[in-house]
């Protein structure tokens, strides 16, 4: 019995470091989504696409033309950004006035081009990049370098589009629109430029998390909706355009995932990080860290 | 409105005379499809033309072919019971999470991703119960020994499929209309312009709102049964999920959500277009009907909001009609 519960207890605490790394990735991709949302007040469900579309990007970079590793990531970052940027040039910016309902649906139907485009241009077949990245072994707990990587580098992003919102002009513009859409193009602001940029950077959030993903899962073109339906509902539950709740709430998420898992089978998790949601929605409506009214 | 009715009598007799005039397989195929996809793409509209736009209706759907093929295999209960308890299985799930939704008023982006949630929970669900429901691998439904198909609601014949799907499509359409011509339709439209006046104004916000709910999704539930006993094959990704929702919205939208025919205008063009493309080419067009959808779908929502066929009413009814606020003005307004 008491030899049981050592390995249990192993277990369970390398569920839970696995979870706070699985956090980082996914606190990254919410803090775009959330800036987005926050920023111009339209979510883009085909966010995690974007995704894809980076981590195919990485592959060729990196199996086909044969770039280092760390020359392919910036060169991926800034393909997704502009990706983004044009998403809203091309889709957003027409329909800024429309219903929010109408922008979600624009982006789903995004969501069906970039996937299809993918399944056009690269096939379903699964691919990867071919790195494996040695595992941390600590005690009898194993973690992957792949993971770690993933969770230091998030972390700099966020970083860094922290520092980019405190400290440099078009990031305090960027900020002062999102508290206040009217009054900031009466302030000399250029509302579309800032939404431009805007969308640039959510794009970029959108390749680091690509670059990151490529070194622990397969690409293929439906990858997308793995992670993405999780993406959505961590910001909700933050609360939509919160980025210190969509913070929080990526390793809520990522723990009960992670440790759900670990009982059963990890689609149990999934189904377990769900239903806590919309519990969470009905106890919290406006996120996490809502005051109640 | 007696000739209007007349046209809709003569229409019907055409369609009912279809399977016995030209009996080609293939052709009546595509035409259960479309039928069986209007049928579910009309319920989905019955909800969605209030702004209540659903990206759980793939959960909805899926739950009415499963618990219909799982009751049948394992409990060997026929379809004609099986169909009422998952209709009626969908109708709890949907009271379970649309209540407290409408009660603390989620709404609009909120609601959309609540309802994701829903789909997103009811695909992993049975993926995870992969020893009943065969997970991604799919199901079939045990065939019927042969003289008992009409127990096991399992035809050989299309000509019956047709007529069925017929049958109930036709149903959708007088329970879209019924809706349309009833006060819910009235109280449905103010609340989608604001709640709170609507509430005012004495409108049971909550009551109504769930009434419709209730409907569209019990009709979805219906939708995947039979899509699955005609099909007599289901996986995770052809009935529930995201995408499957996904593409109920996109069909609707792009035929029309505020006509009663629009969503089967969406149902035909898409489904064709589908088949035109795997005829066309071949193993080739994986993933084309997709990209095209996409174009679509993103150009409808910039330029035709009302889809082709409201779009194209809009064009022969000239403008005498007032505006609907709802539709296209208000919101703009309000936003600035």
């Amino acid at each position: 019995m008491q030899h049981f519960l050592d390995i249990f207890d192993i277990y369970l605490l390398e569920a839970v470091i696995n979870g706070i790394l699985l956090g980082g990735v996914l606190a990254l991709l919410a803090l775009g989504l959330n800036l987005i949302f926050g920023v111009i007040d339209v979510t883009w469900i085909c966010y995690a696409e974007l995704v894809m579309i980076g981590m195919y990007g990485m592959y060729y970079l990196v199996q086909v033309y044969h770039l280092p590793y760390w020359a392919a990531a910036p060169l991926v970052i800034l393909l997704v950004a502009l990706l983004g940027a044009a998403l809203h040039y091309l889709v957003i910016a027409p329909l800024l006035t429309a219903p929010p309902i109408n922008q979600l649906l624009a982006t789903g139907g995004v969501l069906f081009i970039l996937q299809s485009f993918a399944t056009v241009a690269f096939g379903i077949d699964f691919r990867n990049l071919g790195i494996r990245l040695p595992v941390l072994a600590l005690g009898e707990m194993n973690f992957s370098y792949a993971r770690l990587l993933s969770f230091v580098a998030a972390l700099l992003g966020m970083i860094g589009v922290y520092l980019f919102l405190t400290r440099t002009f078009t990031g305090t513009a960027i900020r002062a629109i999102a508290q206040d859409r009217q009054i900031m193009p009466l302030m000399g602001v250029d509302a579309k430029r800032i939404y431009l940029v805007t969308s640039a950077i959510g794009g970029g959030l959108a390749g680091l998390a690509a670059c990151l993903l490529v070194l622990q899962y397969d690409v293929h073109p439906f990858v997308g909706l793995s992670f993405g339906p999780i993406t959505f509902l961590i910001c909700v539950l933050g609360g939509l355009g919160n980025f210190i709740g969509g913070f929080i709430a990526a390793f809520v998420f990522a723990e009960i995932i992670s440790l759900g898992g670990l009982f059963s089978d990890l689609e149990w998790g999934y189904v377990l990080a769900f239903a806590f949601f919309i519990v969470m929605m009905f106890i919290r409506p406006a996120g996490l860290l809502a005051r109640r009214s | 409105m007696n000739r209007q009715l007349a046209g809709w009598i003569i229409a019907l007799i055409v369609l009912v005379a279809v399977p016995f005039v030209h009996r080609d397989p293939y052709h009546l195929h595509i035409l259960v499809l479309i039928l069986i996809w209007s049928f579910a793409y009309t319920s989905w509209s019955i909800m969605g033309r209030f702004g209540l736009v659903s990206l759980g209706h793939g959960g909805f759907m899926g739950i009415g072919a499963y618990v219909t093929a799982l009751l049948w295999n394992h409990l060997g209960i026929t379809p004609w019971i099986g169909i009422p308890v998952s209709m009626a299985t969908a109708g709890v799930l949907a009271l379970i999470v649309a209540y407290p939704c409408f009660r603390f008023r989620i709404t609009g982006h909120y609601f959309v991703l609540v309802t994701l949630a829903l789909s997103g929970i009811v695909l992993q669900v049975i993926t995870a119960t992969r020893d009943y429901t065969g997970g991604s691998l799919g199901y079939t439904p045990q065939r019927a020994p042969s003289g008992k198909g009409l127990i096991a609601l399992q035809f050989d014949d299309k000509t019956t499929w047709y007529l069925i799907a017929l049958a109930v499509w036709v149903v959708g359409l007088v329970v879209w209309r019924a809706i349309d011509r009833s006060m819910s339709r009235h109280a449905m439209e103010a609340i989608s312009e604001d709640e709170d006046a609507a509430a005012a104004a004495g409108v049971n916000v909550t009551a109504e709102k769930l009434k419709i709910t209730m409907i569209s999704a019990l009709m979805t539930a219906l939708a995947g049964a039979l899509y699955c006993q005609y099909q007599m094959f289901i996986s995770p990704d052809t009935v529930s999920g995201i995408a499957v929702s996904l593409q109920m919205v996109f069909a609707a939208i792009v035929g029309g959500v505020y006509v009663a025919l629009g969503p089967t205008v969406g149902a035909v063009i898409t489904i064709l277009l589908a088949e035109v493309l795997r005829i066309g080419f071949g193993t080739k067009a994986v993933g084309w009907d997709n990209l095209v959808y996409g174009v679509l779908l993103v150009l409808f929502i910039i330029f035709l909001p009302k889809g082709i066929l409201g779009s194209l009413i809009d064009l022969v009814r000239s403008p005498r009609k007032p505006p609907r606020g709802h539709e296209q003005q208000a919101v703009p307004i309000a936003r600035r």
